[in-house]
């Protein structure tokens, strides 16, 4: 496996399948979760995994879009409780294993705790990429629950790739075994990608996996996560049919076809993921995931993906620009989580609007 | 009337902090500052402030042949725990910093009054400090069904104390929105944001209350919200409202309840800390606040 930029790789205890170059992880149930509102059903949630399970991919994410906790005024409250569809996910998957998100400071160690209780098997613990030191305790509890351990460096595009490092360093310290780059904003263009992944290589290469999780919102998803694979990430996101926050995620049925066409091995048959994107996660989807003027500005403002729905509520809400509030949200800075400092923006968008009429 | 005496166990940034607020109350006289690193620049400015600063920790406070009326405890949960039952015999009440709970919780603005005799009253969290008043001016003039509390603060006022016990922030929170917020059921949510130049503390209060509200209630919440905000104003000057409270009508995103919605600022004094460190300045404020009520009543005792 030339091709790729991990020569220790094989040194590490790997958690997969030697049958495999990289390990695929669907989130259309997570990730997804943003798009659709949080309102998924039990039974979309069922044949979703059942499709994807059958093509043949590795790992399906089942939370709230915001983790464990995320029910909320602030995220959205969930229509199923997110531990019910984990535990409907865990029943129904034959080879895939279901993994969770969580985010310090919105769920807690309890609700790791329980998700376990419901089938879940790996852990995936999310912290802004400069606060990684927040998640100690919990991935300290999650490997001695015994479940397979991922972090999440989001919001990547704003660090440069020394500081994604040494922050990946404490999460791998802390006993994370890959540290995926996340995009969350779908702000990074191709090298930035792997310079990024190739310097987590370089840190945390022996000790563990690097993974890559792109956005679509500048429309460079698959290409970015080619990118990410070349630098060396072997744990790879998308999101079948886009599933997903902003423009939505990497797709992950095309980027199961370029992977066969780049001869690298997915273990997922790209007929049935065509047929599962078509056929079973195209009619749980209220619209399609879509570039459009709310999106591309996310990706241009470097805004997180998942305060698209709720910017569009405020500015509907308030009569002002969704578009505006998103700019101005990347102007301020604001990270994941805060999503309410969009109404504060909206709120300050119509005070100014009613002072110039 | 005499001030009372105090000593600050902790001389960190909060421990500072909180003495240069001491330093200007009208019943508190701080008049020790207790470490345990000789080198602590701490008890440095304790000294240059005319307070006896000590590194031989509260063994040492405790042997002298006066002691305070009042101990501000800002070193860690471990500590106060070891250290309150101690402080209680020796007859000194304590104004609790750290998240050991041994005492009431108090917020000023809502039930301080209630707890002034304590022997030994806890502060809670920054996010509790901020954001309980705000649900209970909202409970206070109808019922609340469910609470929930969003605190954004910078990064660089997030110690490692919180960082890696942000479970105990959320877990210790919540539970204050509702035994004195006055919601039925309670959560937080802490997000620690790295942007330069830092940002100044915010924090956003949802309450649940009845569909009716929509209709005939929003004037008195809003009026109640006002008056509390005012009411913490008093000890947290740079305590804002950023807008007026926001009501949202009852949907089945909002679980059929009335939404409503405040968004506050909370600017530091500046005493010490940096003015964006808001969190860590409410905390001490409070502490100060919470002090002075106790002080009085063992005067008026």
């Amino acid at each position: 496996m030339t091709v790729f930029g991990n020569p220790t790789l094989n040194e590490l205890e790997r958690t997969w399948s030697d049958d495999l170059d990289i390990r695929l992880t669907d989130t259309c149930l997570r990730d997804g979760s943003h798009h659709k509102r949080h309102q998924f059903s039990a039974e979309e949630v069922r044949s979703i995994i059942a499709a994807l399970d059958d093509a043949g991919v590795p790992v399906l994410e089942v939370t709230h879009g915001d983790g464990l906790g995320g029910s909320s005024f602030n995220y959205g409250f969930s229509r199923t409780p997110e531990q019910e569809l984990i535990k409907i996910a865990a029943e129904t998957a034959k080879n895939a294993r279901i993994a969770f998100l969580m985010l310090p400071g919105v769920g807690t160690k309890d609700d790791i705790r329980q998700a376990q209780d419901n089938g879940g098997a790996i852990c995936r613990i999310a912290t802004h990429c400069t606060e990684a030191d927040v998640s100690q305790q919990h991935f300290t509890l999650a490997r001695e629950l015994g479940l397979e351990t991922v972090g999440f460096l989001m919001m990547s595009h704003t660090q440069p790739p020394e500081v994604l490092a040494k922050q990946a360093r404490i999460m791998v310290d802390a006993g994370c075994q890959c540290v995926y780059v996340v995009d969350s904003a779908g702000a990074l263009i191709m090298e930035g990608v792997a310079d990024r992944v190739a310097a987590l290589v370089a840190e945390i290469g022996s000790e563990a996996t690097v993974g890559f999780h792109g956005h679509e919102n500048l429309d460079l998803g698959c290409a970015n996560t080619v990118m990410a694979v070349r630098a060396g990430a072997t744990q790879i996101d998308g999101s079948v049919r886009r599933f997903g926050a902003g423009a939505g995620n990497t797709p992950l049925d095309a980027f199961v076809g370029v992977c066969d066409k780049l001869g690298w091995r997915t273990g997922v048959d790209f007929m049935k993921i065509i047929d599962a994107s078509e056929d079973v996660v195209r009619p749980a989807m209220p619209e399609e995931c879509q570039l459009d003027r709310m999106t591309m500005m996310m990706g241009y403002a470097g805004v997180y993906s998942s305060f698209l729905k709720h910017a569009g509520n405020a500015a509907e809400r308030y009569g002002v620009s969704g578009a505006q509030i998103l700019q101005i949200a990347g102007e301020r800075k604001l990270i994941g989580g805060q999503e309410d400092q969009l109404i504060d923006i909206a709120l300050e968008l119509r005070a100014k609007q009613d002072a110039d009429a | 009337m005499t001030k009372k005496t105090a000593a600050i166990v902790g001389p960190g940034n909060i421990g500072t902090d909180l003495m240069y607020k001491l330093l200007r109350s009208a019943v508190i006289e701080p008049r020790w500052m207790i470490g345990v690193d000789p080198d602590s620049p701490g008890l440095g400015r304790a000294r240059d402030q005319g307070l006896e600063a000590s590194h031989e920790g509260v063994d040492w406070l405790l042997k002298q042949d006066q002691l305070p009326d009042l101990i501000f405890e800002a070193t860690s949960a471990y500590i106060h725990r070891e250290y309150a039952p101690r402080y209680a015999e020796a007859g000194i009440r304590a104004v609790d910093l750290t998240p050991a709970a041994v005492g009431p919780a108090v917020i000023p603005a809502v039930n301080g009054d209630e707890h002034a005799g304590a022997e030994n009253v806890n502060m809670i969290t920054c996010g509790g400090q901020a954001t309980i008043p705000m649900v209970a001016a909202v409970s206070r003039a109808t019922p609340v069904s469910y609470a929930e509390i969003v605190a954004s603060v910078a990064s660089l006022s997030a110690g490692p104390g919180t960082r890696q016990n942000i479970d105990e922030f959320t877990r210790t929170t919540a539970k204050g929105v509702e035994t004195i917020g006055g919601a039925e059921t309670g959560k937080a949510i802490i997000i620690l944001n790295p942007a330069e130049p830092p940002m100044i503390m915010r924090d956003t209060i949802f309450c649940a209350v009845g569909p009716e509200v929509y209709d005939e209630g929003q004037d008195a919440v809003a009026e109640s919200v006002h008056q509390m905000v005012a009411a913490v104003q008093e000890y947290v000057p740079g305590y804002r409202l950023l807008q007026d409270p926001q009501f949202d009508p009852p949907t089945a995103y909002t679980r059929g309840q009335t939404k409503v919605s405040v968004f506050i600022e909370v600017e530091g004094a500046g005493d010490f800390l940096p003015p964006y460190s808001g969190n860590l300045d409410i905390m001490t404020a409070a502490a100060t606040r919470a002090g002075e009520g106790m002080a009085r009543k063992v005067t008026s005792a």
